[in-house]
C-alpha cells in the first residue's frame, strides 16, 4: 500500500472523530496535510505546530496557520488558554517528545479532546525480533535502527492506558490498526500483541 | 512586471494639516515614493512596504546613482515579492531625510531649514500619513503590509489603528516594544550626535556643516546591535591590520576598522541627517501600541482583522525571537489568523535582509497565500 493510502486511511480514521466546525491544534503537523484534510472535509480552523524549519515551509506552502517551534522548550499553556481547542491531535510524536507525560498534561490542559496516535511497541514482531533475533525491532511502522532512531519513549498500548490511568485520563474511544491503518478481527481481540498503531481519543476526567 | 530602471522617486503632496500625536501639527508636508510593478483593475494587489531606521523610499531596482535598492534581493520579477504579480509601494517614512518633509525640509511658516523644530512624530502619525498614500492610489485594503525591524513595528501599528484596510501584515524580525536595553543604546546613539560640537543644538544645516563625528559614533553603534556576536566572530574574530599588535590607539583591530568604515559611510556619503536620527530613533522609543490598551498587547491586537505572518531571527539579540513570540502570543489570544517561522541564521538583526533559503521559502510560501487572497477578492468582483 502507498504511502499516501496510509495517510489517507489515519485522516480518516481521525476524522471520524471530529465534530464539523471545531477549533484544532494538530501538534506536529508536519506539512499540514491532515489539517488541511480537517479544513477541507469539516471546515475545522485553528493552528499547526512544528518544530522542523523545511516541513513549517510546506505547512506555509499548504495554506494553513503553522507556528514554528519546540515543544521541548515551549509549553503550550505559554500559548493557549485552557480548552482553547475542540480537539488537540498528535500523529505519530508522542514517542518523539522529551517528557510524553509533560506534554499530555498540557495537551489535556489546552483541549477539550485530544486525538493521539503512536506505534506499539508491543506488537509481537517487535517482541519477536527482541526474543529470538535479540536485536532492538527494526520494522515499517518502526523502521530505524537503536542509535538513529528518533523514537526515544517508545511504548505499548498497555504502558499508554496505564498512564492514563495513573493520570486519571479517560479513554473515550481507541482503534487499533496495523500499519496499513487497517483493522481486524485479531487486533480487536488481542489488540497489544496484533495492533500496530492506536489511535486514541482522550480527555480530562 | 520588470522594474524600470533607473527608479524614479515620486512626491505626494498633502495640503491638509496633520494632527500629530504629541499634540503638534504638521500644516503640509510630502511624501517620497516609489513604486513598481502594476496596479490591478480592482486595485486588489497593492502592497505597501515599510522601512526600517535608515532605510528610505528606494526599496528595489536601481536608481539614478547607480544604487541598488535595500531590499531588492527580495522585490522584483520573479522574486519574493514578486512585481508581476503585485504592485510594491514604499515611501520615506515623515521626519525622513530622503524627500519625504522632515529636518532638512524648510518650514513654510518661517521660510528656513526645519532642523530641531521638525515635530517629533511617532510610528501612529507615519501610519496615517501612509494611509493617504493609500487613499491616492485608491486602494481600499492592501493585499500586505511588509516590513522588518522598526517597519515591523509600523505594520503592526497599520493592524491595529486601520484593520480593515490591512488583509495580511508581515512582521519581520519586530518587537511590540522596545526593552530598555534597546532604548539605552539609543540614548547613548543620540547623546553622541548632540554632544558633537558641530551640532549647534540641531541647527547645523544654518552653520553649514554636520555632526559627522557623532553621527559615525551613533551607527558604529547602532550596527554593532545589528550583528551577532558569532557572526563578528567568525568575519573578523581578533584580525588584525597591520599583522600584528601597535601598541597605540589607532585602528588596529580588523573590527574597529570595519565599524569605522560603516559609521563614517553612514554620516558622510550617505549623508544621512543627524535630526532624523534623533527622530527616527525616539520613534522606536515611543512605539509601545498596548499603551492605548491597558498596556495589554493581546487587547491592543483584538482590534487586527488582517492575517499575520511573523518572521524572528535565531542569532538578532536586538529583536530576539522571545519578542517576536510574544506578538505571536497576542494573537493567537485573539484566535488570529497566524504563522510564525524562526529562521536559523547567524547574521544577527541585519538577516532579514540578507539571503537565506528557510527564510525565503518561509517568505515565497506565505506571499502565494496573499496572492491566492489577492485572487479571490478579485474574483468576487
Amino acid at each position: 500500500m502507498s504511502q499516501g493510502k496510509i495517510i489517507s486511511n489515519e485522516f480518516k480514521l481521525i476524522s471520524n472523530w471530529i465534530q464539523p466546525d471545531s477549533r484544532v491544534l494538530d501538534l506536529g503537523c508536519g506539512d499540514g496535510e491532515l489539517l488541511n484534510y480537517l479544513i477541507k472535509t469539516h471546515n475545522v480552523n485553528g493552528y499547526g505546530m512544528e518544530l522542523d524549519p523545511d516541513k513549517t515551509t510546506q505547512a506555509l506552502g499548504n495554506g494553513i496557520n503553522v507556528i514554528q517551534t519546540d515543544l521541548n522548550s515551549y509549553d503550550l499553556t505559554y500559548y493557549f488558554d485552557e480548552d482553547s481547542f475542540d480537539y488537540v491531535i498528535m500523529t505519530q510524536a508522542l514517542q518523539v517528545v522529551s517528557r510524553p507525560d509533560e506534554l499530555l498534561e498540557e495537551m489535556l490542559s489546552i483541549g477539550k479532546n485530544c486525538i493521539i496516535t503512536f506505534p506499539n511497541f508491543g506488537h509481537w514482531r517487535n517482541r519477536a525480533q527482541l526474543m529470538f533475533g535479540g536485536t532492538m525491532p527494526e520494522t515499517e511502522t518502526l523502521p530505524y535502527h537503536w542509535f538513529d532512531t528518533p523514537n526515544i519513549h517508545m511504548c505499548t498500548f498497555k504502558d499508554f492506558e496505564k498512564l492514563c490511568d495513573d493520570k486519571h485520563i479517560k479513554v473515550v474511544a481507541r482503534t487499533v490498526v496495523n500499519s496499513e491503518h487497517e483493522s481486524s478481527l485479531g487486533m480487536r481481540i488481542a489488540p497489544n500483541l496484533l495492533g500496530e498503531v492506536a489511535l486514541y481519543q482522550i480527555r480530562k476526567k | 512586471m520588470s522594474i524600470t530602471n533607473p527608479t524614479v522617486t515620486h512626491y505626494l503632496a498633502v495640503n491638509q494639516p496633520l494632527q500629530l500625536t504629541s499634540g503638534a501639527t504638521l500644516p503640509e508636508y510630502e511624501l517620497a515614493y516609489e513604486t513598481y510593478g502594476q496596479l490591478n483593475e480592482d486595485k486588489s494587489n497593492a502592497i505597501l512596504i515599510c522601512h526600517a531606521l535608515s532605510g528610505d523610499q528606494h526599496v528595489a531596482g536601481i536608481d539614478a546613482d547607480g544604487k541598488k535598492g535595500w531590499w531588492d534581493g527580495y522585490i522584483g520579477p520573479g522574486k519574493v515579492i514578486d512585481t508581476d504579480k503585485f504592485f510594491v509601494v514604499c515611501s520615506n517614512n515623515l521626519g525622513g531625510c530622503r524627500g519625504s518633509t522632515g529636518p532638512t525640509s524648510i518650514n513654510p511658516q518661517s521660510g528656513k531649514v526645519y532642523g530641531p523644530d521638525f515635530p517629533i512624530v511617532t510610528c501612529k502619525d507615519w501610519v496615517q500619513s501612509q494611509n493617504l498614500l493609500r487613499e491616492h492610489f485608491d486602494v481600499e485594503q492592501w493585499a500586505a503590509l511588509i516590513g522588518g525591524s522598526m517597519g515591523g513595528m509600523q505594520v503592526l501599528q497599520w493592524a491595529i489603528d486601520f484593520p480593515d484596510k490591512v488583509r495580511h501584515a508581515i512582521v519581520i524580525a519586530a518587537a511590540p516594544k522596545l526593552s530598555a536595553q534597546n532604548i539605552a543604546f539609543n540614548e547613548v546613539a543620540r547623546r553622541a550626535i548632540m554632544s558633537d560640537p558641530d551640532f549647534h543644538d540641531g541647527r547645523f544645516i544654518e552653520h553649514d556643516t554636520t555632526p559627522k563625528r557623532g553621527l559615525t559614533l551613533a551607527r558604529m553603534l547602532g550596527h554593532l546591535t545589528y550583528l551577532s556576536d558569532d557572526m563578528m566572530g567568525v568575519k573578523f574574530g581578533r584580525e588584525l591590520r597591520e599583522g600584528k599588535l601597535q601598541y597605540n590607539y589607532e585602528v588596529e583591530f580588523q573590527v574597529e576598522s570595519y565599524l569605522r568604515y560603516q559609521g563614517e559611510k553612514f554620516a558622510t556619503k550617505q549623508n544621512f541627517d543627524a535630526n532624523t536620527y534623533l527622530l527616527m530613533t525616539k520613534a522606536l522609543d515611543y512605539f509601545d501600541p498596548a499603551a492605548d490598551f491597558e498596556h495589554d498587547l493581546s487587547k491592543a491586537l483584538a482590534q487586527a482583522t488582517a492575517k499575520f505572518l511573523v518572521v524572528s531571527f535565531t542569532s538578532d539579540w536586538r529583536f530576539s525571537p522571545q519578542r517576536s513570540h510574544e506578538i505571536v502570543k497576542a494573537l493567537l489570544d485573539n484566535d488570529a489568523d497566524v504563522s510564525y517561522a524562526e529562521v536559523k541564521s547567524e547574521h544577527g538583526h541585519d538577516a532579514f535582509l540578507l539571503p537565506n533559503p528557510h527564510y525565503e521559502g518561509v517568505f515565497r510560501n506565505y506571499m502565494e497565500r496573499v496572492h491566492r487572497d489577492t485572487l479571490a477578492v478579485e474574483a468576487q468582483k
